[in-house]
């Protein structure tokens, strides 16, 4: 078997028209992610790194270039089920209890019953949420609210996971402990991971690949091979090496903006 | 602006529509007219026939707004614009006991939603009812106020106005309760600081937070005085107003004249409604609340 | 004279009462919240019924309460029939047929954004109309029966209704549509599984202002023509012959039928939308 890339970008372009003139939202993108890797997405605000995630989900179409994520287009991808999507807000829907909340793709996507319940038992208890189902999204608190959503993005076999700055709206000490669930999970289900974020620590923490991007026209300006082993104690944050990783990454976004003044 | 087109669309399709409803309404009644006269009509006959009886069914809307234009602009033109089978001054009967029975009811409802915001007693006591009032079809003591007032020597604009009154009045409490009670915790909890009087934060927070509410209120409050006065006009078999012109066509089966009672209706309920809203738009746009 | 001063007693008493509750300590108990309007409701009626007795209002111009019960207790048939002619089959009737037509009608609609842009306004024009004013047309066109009460109630209740849905089902996040999207969702799934439960608060709006509609709707239909039963029908006879207690008795049917009809759809809107932040608590 070959060692095909999930996703494989060349030349990506992205251009939205609007009323001030044509934004260009992505140029020339080219970006491989393989099998089993993290791949964080990191940059200011208008960088691109959540449209590049939207344009691998289908939810954005690119105006140049080519993408393919399993050798498929992004649109054949998504009927194949090919990744589950999380978003900033947890986006669970009130009136469904957390349990049939995961079930909803599966029923979507046809699953039978049995299937449906012994999935659901075994996200669950994936992101630490057993004994929640029968509980409803707004008697969670926030952390666990997004928990769940990841739950519901792992429930159907997708290899590949987007998130969209998962942890963005959480205080600092939930979403430490998130990220160490997350790299757990990680390891546990040697998934491919997509991961949009603002933060450097959390980036370098969780990645083995570190894509750094850049506003107007939104392109990448450094992709960094980490060098930390896959085994990440909290405390990694505060060796030489990880700083090092992190100096680097601020360089990078540094050397970003630089470029726009 | 972009939304003209599709709004003319549906008018017009409503227009075609009604036209196209009302060929076969009428075309028994022209049928029966014929074969009367030992005559067959040919199907454009029929169609020309259906368009222009003298009591159809249904009114087709050129029968309609010639009707409006016969009993408005062309009185004014013949100098009768005040006759007594001039619309305008049915409409005007109607609008006047509208006008001041909503500004009774607007008045009172507002010193009541004050009363209710400022005394706890009040709030816990009259909110409920006020709140269950609206549930109760009110409308259905519109005759008995009528009458009874009527029995005691107070006949017209006045008992209608009070039954206008009475409608506009629950709309505006409520809303006018919400609004009072729009400002959040931090923006009360920042007059305090200020060590303001009840005064200043009535007139200066609340007073302003409410105006939003009060508007939405005032614009359900006038459709309902509107509704008030016609359904006022009703009981008594009264001979003035836009709701007399309707019983007295109901009556007498002419029903071009229910028709353009009805359009005078709707056009003075929209005039109202959109004059309200004008207001808003202007005040709120001052006091730089516009959405 | 005495009955008057004793009323106005129980009134300032009450007052006093009510005002001592709600500042109380336990004015924020379930007990005392319910306790203070009933005081103010029984205190409104104590007051009436001391005022028209002391008075010598004259029956025709004001009942008291206890006229009015005893005539309700009296005449609790005919009231039966009435409130058969004109809640049951008058307004309920229409109240399924128009609210369940204008459902349909914002569900079809909902898929052209064409239509969405010209039927909204339009829409809310005609809602904010007084549609009582078809009731001549509809009773000639329906007949006296309750056929044309429950015509000019579909008439009534259809706009409100159909503005209040087209809004619940615009009433999805971006994010939750692209959720759906991420899953390869139908139009089908994603209406029943995303729009039309997040659309139920303000489908629910639109089925709560319409219960009241629909009782205005079918009580003033019936002034425009009714056979000899029906509360509009009643209240515009014994108006007429100034059998105020009557008409009083069928106001009281009104009332507890609004009440009613709105617990009930409020009811069955506190089990679907249990969810929803205004129900929580």
């Amino acid at each position: 078997m070959t060692t095909e890339p999930v996703i494989k970008a060349d030349g990506l372009d992205l251009t939205f028209q609007t009323n001030d003139g044509p934004v260009h939202a992505l140029k020339g993108v080219d970006l491989e992610i393989n099998k089993g890797e993290f791949v964080s997405f990191i940059g200011p605000s208008g960088c691109g790194k959540t449209t590049f995630l939207r344009v691998i989900a289908a939810l954005e179409h690119p105006t140049g270039g080519t993408i393919t994520v399993n050798g498929m287009s992004p649109d054949e991808a998504r009927r194949n089920r090919a990744y589950g999507y999380v978003f900033q807000a947890a986006g669970l829907y009130p009136w469904r209890s957390i349990a049939r909340n995961i079930k909803l793709p599966l029923e979507i996507m046809g699953y039978p019953r049995a299937e449906m319940e012994k999935r659901v038992e075994e996200v669950l208890r994936l992101v630490d949420l057993e004994g929640f189902g029968k509980k409803f999204p707004w008697q969670l608190s926030g952390g666990m609210q997004q928990r769940a959503s990841i739950a519901r993005a792992l429930a159907f076999d997708a290899d590949l996971l987007l998130m969209d700055e998962p942890f963005g709206a959480l205080d600092e000490i939930v979403r430490d402990h998130l990220n160490e669930q997350l790299l757990a999970l990680w390891a546990r289900t040697e998934k491919t991971i997509g991961f949009v974020t603002h933060s450097i620590p959390e980036a370098v923490y969780l990645s083995t690949k570190i894509v750094v991007m850049s506003p107007r026209p939104g392109r990448i300006t450094d992709v960094i091979d980490s060098t930390l082993p896959r085994e990440r104690p909290l405390e990694i944050r505060d060796t030489p090496e990880f700083l090092a990783i992190a100096h680097r990454v601020r360089e990078g976004l540094r050397a970003g903006h630089a470029y726009d003044e | 602006m972009k939304s003209v087109l599709p709004i003319l669309t549906v008018v017009v399709a409503i227009v075609l529509i009604w036209y196209a409803a009302a060929i076969p309404m009428n075309a028994q009644w022209a049928r029966d007219q014929a074969a009367r006269a030992d005559t067959t009509l040919t199907t454009s006959e029929l169609i020309a026939d259906t368009l222009s009886q003298d009591r159809p069914r249904l009114p087709a809307p050129h029968q309609v707004v010639v009707e409006l234009w016969n009993s408005t602009g062309d009185m004014v033109l013949a100098g009768r614009g005040l006759s007594n089978r001039s619309l305008i001054l049915h409409a005007w009967y109607t609008l006047s006991a509208t006008l001041l029975g909503f500004a009774i009811g607007t008045a009172a409802g507002i010193l009541l939603a004050v009363g209710i915001v400022y005394n706890r007693a009040m709030d816990m006591a009259v909110m409920p009812w006020a709140i269950a009032s609206q549930t109760i079809p009110i409308l259905a003591i519109a005759p008995m106020i009528i009458v009874v007032l009527n029995s005691v020597g107070v006949q017209g604009l006045v008992p209608k106005a009070i039954i206008s009154a009475y409608l506009s009045f629950f709309p505006v409490v409520v809303g006018m309760v919400k609004g009072l009670r729009s400002p959040n915790a931090s923006q009360l909890d920042l007059l305090q600081t200020y060590n303001a009087s009840r005064n200043n934060s009535f007139w200066k927070l609340r007073l302003p937070s409410s105006m939003p509410y009060f508007f939405t209120a005032l614009k359900i409050g006038i459709a309902a005085a509107l509704v008030g006065a016609i359904v006022g006009e009703l009981p008594t078999g009264a001979v003035r107003g836009l709701g007399a012109r309707m019983l007295s066509g109901s009556y007498y089966g002419q029903t071009i004249q229910i028709w353009s009672a009805l359009f005078a209706a709707a056009l003075l309920a929209a005039a109202l409604v959109g004059i309200v809203g004008l207001i808003e738009r202007l005040m709120l746009r001052r006091m730089g609340m516009e959405q | 004279m005495t009955l008057v001063i004793l009323s106005l007693a129980f009134w300032l008493a009450a007052y006093l009462f009510n005002n001592w509750l709600a500042k109380s300590r336990w004015s924020g108990s379930r007990a005392v919240r319910l306790a203070v309007p009933a005081i103010f409701g029984v205190t409104v009626i104590v007051v009436w019924e001391g005022l028209v007795r002391g008075l010598n209002v004259p029956m025709v111009i004001l009942p008291a309460p206890s006229a009015i019960a005893t005539r309700f207790a009296a005449s609790l048939d005919l009231l039966w029939i009435d409130f058969v002619q004109t809640v049951v089959k008058g307004a309920l009737t229409g109240y399924l047929i128009g609210t369940g037509a204008a459902f349909v009608t914002a569900v079809l609609i909902d898929r052209s954004l064409f239509l969405k842009r010209g039927l909204l306004p339009v829409g809310n024009f005609i809602a904010a109309l007084p549609i009582v004013g078809t009731a001549p047309i509809l009773v000639m066109w329906f007949g006296f029966d309750w056929q044309s009460k429950a015509a000019v109630v579909v008439a009534m209740v259809f706009f409100p209704m159909l503005v209040n849905t087209v809004q619940g089902l615009a009433d999805t996040g971006k994010m939750q549509r692209d959720l759906m999207a991420t899953w390869s969702a139908s139009y089908w799934q994603t209406l029943f599984k995303l729009r039309l439960p997040a659309a139920m608060p303000a489908v629910f709006n639109g089925l709560k202002i319409a219960t009241t509609l629909a009782l205005i709707g079918a009580i003033v239909a019936e002034f425009f023509g009714s056979p000899i039963k029906g509360m509009g029908f009643r209240i515009s006879t014994a108006v007429g012959t100034l059998g105020l207690d009557m008409v009083w008795a069928e106001i009281t049917v009104a009332a507890l039928a609004g009440s009613a009809f709105y617990g009930a759809v409020a009811m069955v809107e506190r089990a679907v939308t249990f969810w929803h932040p205004s129900q929580r608590n």
